[in-house]
């Protein structure tokens, strides 16, 4: 019955959000990777690239929710995403033409361009205060949960409960299923082999006929859907206020960093990596030890291994350990 | 030009003397208070309470022979300490005989150090609540008609106790105010023999509050106190508690209570309780229909302690026979404490008839001022408990 106990505890705080949160980041460390594979630079506007989707979604969301448009026990927010990605392909797409491509004309250093992003980073910053402000918004409806803890405890007797959350179902389900589409994409269609071809090498590439703005227009397309479904997925599971999404970067940036900058894969392993590691280390164990450890040997102390003010440190100290010791990543990327 | 400017400041000089020994026929009363920042939604009715107490004073023309009193309005922003500290200095150069002000914990603190101390002035708070300003060194010129949030600490513990609750995990906003009003409540708690499981910060505005819930929970106690605030990571601190199970039952400071909070996470804190500075009975009854006559909240958190701020400053005047905060800031205690007759809200004048007279009088006022120690308010407490989604007041401390 301890095991039992210790089992749910450790489901409930550290197994559950630590996939919620890594699937959260895997996406976004696939827009981060795809735009270095393809376009050679580190974008930090992606975080609010997030934000500015997760905000079209809910604004759509709020229409929706006002005309009486639901889904029943599913939040609205899904219903709104594919609107919320069009707006942020616009957004993209208006970037690109507008200021990337007068860099790639001049055949800009990669440093530019990523001063660059961090100017069209502080626009968009901007932009997304502007419309929809810079407080806590909330849009989820529908059920909020598919197991409650109140309800676990009474279904199963343990002392424990666990909660699973409605949004960290969708996130787990749509992070797998938008991996898989990408994944097919780039393997199996045309136009996701002239992507990889145009990442390996660009001057072949333009040899076998491959048009480069094409290559660079679906890239900042598939960004636009992977940043729109991640911010929304994140919005849905915590809470929407632009500052997070800004914050959100530093994860980003590590967990597509540690699997290796331009490799998919890498940033998917990445973003489980770096979740677990700051869900596990600023975790309490107390209370799952309490349950595994005889009784003379229980723990006084919370068994933290850092207060959870660090939890940005984790990231950090990972993202230095990696580039120290294995600078193209754990699965080899391009290296930094 | 010369001689005129000698002239002009012959007159000042003269002018200056005679208003301050002798009695003026005006008063000038700051109110120097946050109508910007963090709470500029209190602000309005902080404000209108201590004009509402000038208007009356002047009304009855009974404070130091028929004076009327002016009031001069002035922005803190809540935690601008240079903004505060020029206004300040600009009321003084204005001539003002008194402060009604300031209002958050940290700004305080800067206009009494930088103003105040250096030149003499008499200031009366009505809502900065920090234990840091009762140590204070202030010479006898700073008062308070909040409690300190050391003593809500204690009344904090005193409803744990009674409510059978005895262990808590303690999170509190990382700032000044949570961190010292987590420690009143933890040192009031375990004096009374409850045990504190934990004392962790949380940050406000995060996304995601699962880590620091994750944590709590595993120290583990019967609730979860907050110290925190009702809009910020007090609410996703809650919310997070509630989702993974870790906690159904809360404790609430002040900072917590308010009708967002049932709203926002709805059935599941049903239960809760807490409390907050306020009072009830005759005072508070009285100010508020007054309040509503004039137009505005007078229930709005800290709009009773203005008022009595202001009308403390005007009845230590008439005690002290003079506008001179050198001659009317130790009459202060004297006018807010037993012995002597009670006055309430809208008794103004009989309190300065009766002064005048030479009868001691005991200002009650609307929020039930008691002041003690440095002269800081007792601290009078409604106990909250969240009942179908609405905070209900249980009774007074």
């Amino acid at each position: 019955m301890d095991l039992l106990n210790a089992l749910v505890a450790l489901t409930n705080y550290v197994m559950i959000p630590a996939v919620a949160y890594g699937s959260q980041l895997a996406l976004g460390a696939l827009g981060v990777t795809l735009i270095y594979g393809v376009l050679r630079f580190s974008n930090f506007a992606h975080g609010d690239t997030m934000a500015f989707g997760a905000m079209t979604t809910i604004l759509v969301t709020w229409w929706m929710q006002s005309v009486g448009i639901n889904l029943g026990p599913l939040p609205t927010a899904l219903l709104a995403l594919p609107f919320g990605i069009l707006g942020t392909m616009g957004l993209l797409l208006f970037t690109d033409k507008f200021v990337y491509r007068f860099y790639r004309e001049q055949k800009a250093k990669p440093v530019i361009f990523v001063m660059v992003s961090l100017g069209v980073m502080f626009m968009m910053n901007g932009l997304v205060r502007f419309i929809i402000g810079p407080g806590d918004q909330r849009f989820a409806d529908g059920e909020r949960f598919i197991i409650s803890a109140r309800d676990f405890k009474a279904m199963t007797g343990l002392r424990e409960g666990l909660a699973f959350k409605t949004s960290q179902g969708i996130t787990i389900i749509t992070a797998v299923v938008v991996v898989v589409a990408l994944f097919w994409f780039l393997n199996r269609t045309r136009t996701g082999k002239s992507m990889r071809a145009y990442s390996d090498n660009e001057d072949l590439a333009l040899l076998s006929g491959i048009n480069p703005e094409r290559v660079v227009m679906y890239t900042w397309m598939i960004v636009a859907g992977l940043a729109t479904i991640a911010g929304v997925l994140y919005g849905l599971d915590k809470s929407f206020k632009p500052f997070t999404y800004f914050q959100l970067l530093l994860p980003i940036f590590a967990a597509a960093i540690v699997g290796g900058l331009g490799n998919p894969l890498g940033a998917i392993a990445g973003g489980f990596v770096i979740a677990f590691s700051e869900v596990s280390i600023t975790y309490a164990w107390k209370k799952v030890l309490r349950y595994l450890m005889p009784e003379n040997l229980e723990p006084d102390g919370l068994v933290q291994l850092l207060s959870t003010d660090y939890k940005f440190a984790v990231s950090f100290m990972i993202l230095l350990i990696v580039l120290l010791f294995k600078p193209t990543g754990l699965f080899k990327g391009k290296s930094v | 030009m010369k001689k005129l400017l000698m002239a002009t400041a012959a007159v000042a000089l003269t002018a200056g003397t005679a208003f301050a020994g002798g009695h003026a026929k005006e008063v000038k009363l700051g109110i120097l208070i946050g109508f910007t920042g963090p709470i500029e939604s209190l602000a309005p009715s902080m404000g209108a309470g201590a004009e509402l107490a000038m208007a009356e004073v002047t009304k009855s023309g009974a404070l130091l022979d028929t004076a009327t009193v002016t009031p001069m309005r002035a922005d803190t922003g809540c935690i601008d300490n240079g903004l505060s500290t020029a206004n300040a200095e600009k009321m003084l150069a204005d001539g003002v005989s008194g402060i009604i002000g300031g209002d958050c914990s940290g700004v305080t603190g800067a206009i009494l150090q930088n103003v105040a101390i250096p030149n003499g002035m008499v200031m009366v708070s009505p809502s900065a609540t920090s234990p840091g300003l009762s140590t204070m060194e202030d010479n006898g010129l700073f008062f308070r008609t909040a409690p300190s949030d050391a003593r809500e600490g204690q009344v904090m513990a005193e409803v744990l106790t009674d409510r059978g609750v005895k262990s808590i995990a303690l999170t509190y906003t990382n700032n000044d105010y949570g961190k010292g009003l987590a420690d009143a409540i933890k040192t009031s708690f375990e004096a009374v023999g409850g045990e504190v499981t934990i004392s962790a910060a949380h940050e406000d505005g995060k996304g995601d509050y699962s880590a620091e819930v994750g944590a709590l929970a595993s120290a583990g106690g019967d609730i979860l106190v907050v110290a925190g605030y009702l809009d910020q990571g007090g609410l996703g601190i809650i919310q997070s508690s509630l989702d993974s199970g870790a906690f159904d039952k809360f404790g609430l400071p002040g900072g917590m209570i308010g009708d967002s909070l049932p709203a926002n996470v709805g059935a599941d804190l049903d239960g809760s309780f807490g409390q907050i500075a306020g009072s009830g009975g005759k005072g508070a009854e009285a100010y508020f229909a007054l309040a509503t006559e004039a137009g505005f909240d007078g229930s709005s958190p800290y709009s009773p302690e203005s008022y009595d701020a202001a009308a403390l400053v005007m009845l230590a005047m008439q005690a002290a026979n003079s506008k001179d905060p050198a001659d009317y800031g130790a009459k202060i205690m004297d006018v807010a404490n037993a012995p002597g007759e009670k006055i309430y809200p809208g008794e103004l004048a009989k309190g300065l008839e009766l002064l005048k007279a030479g009868t001691e009088i005991d200002y009650v006022g609307a929020s039930a001022v008691e002041l003690i120690g440095p002269g800081e308010s007792a601290g009078s407490y409604r106990e909250i408990e969240v009942t179908d989604g609405e905070n209900k007041t249980v009774k007074f401390r």
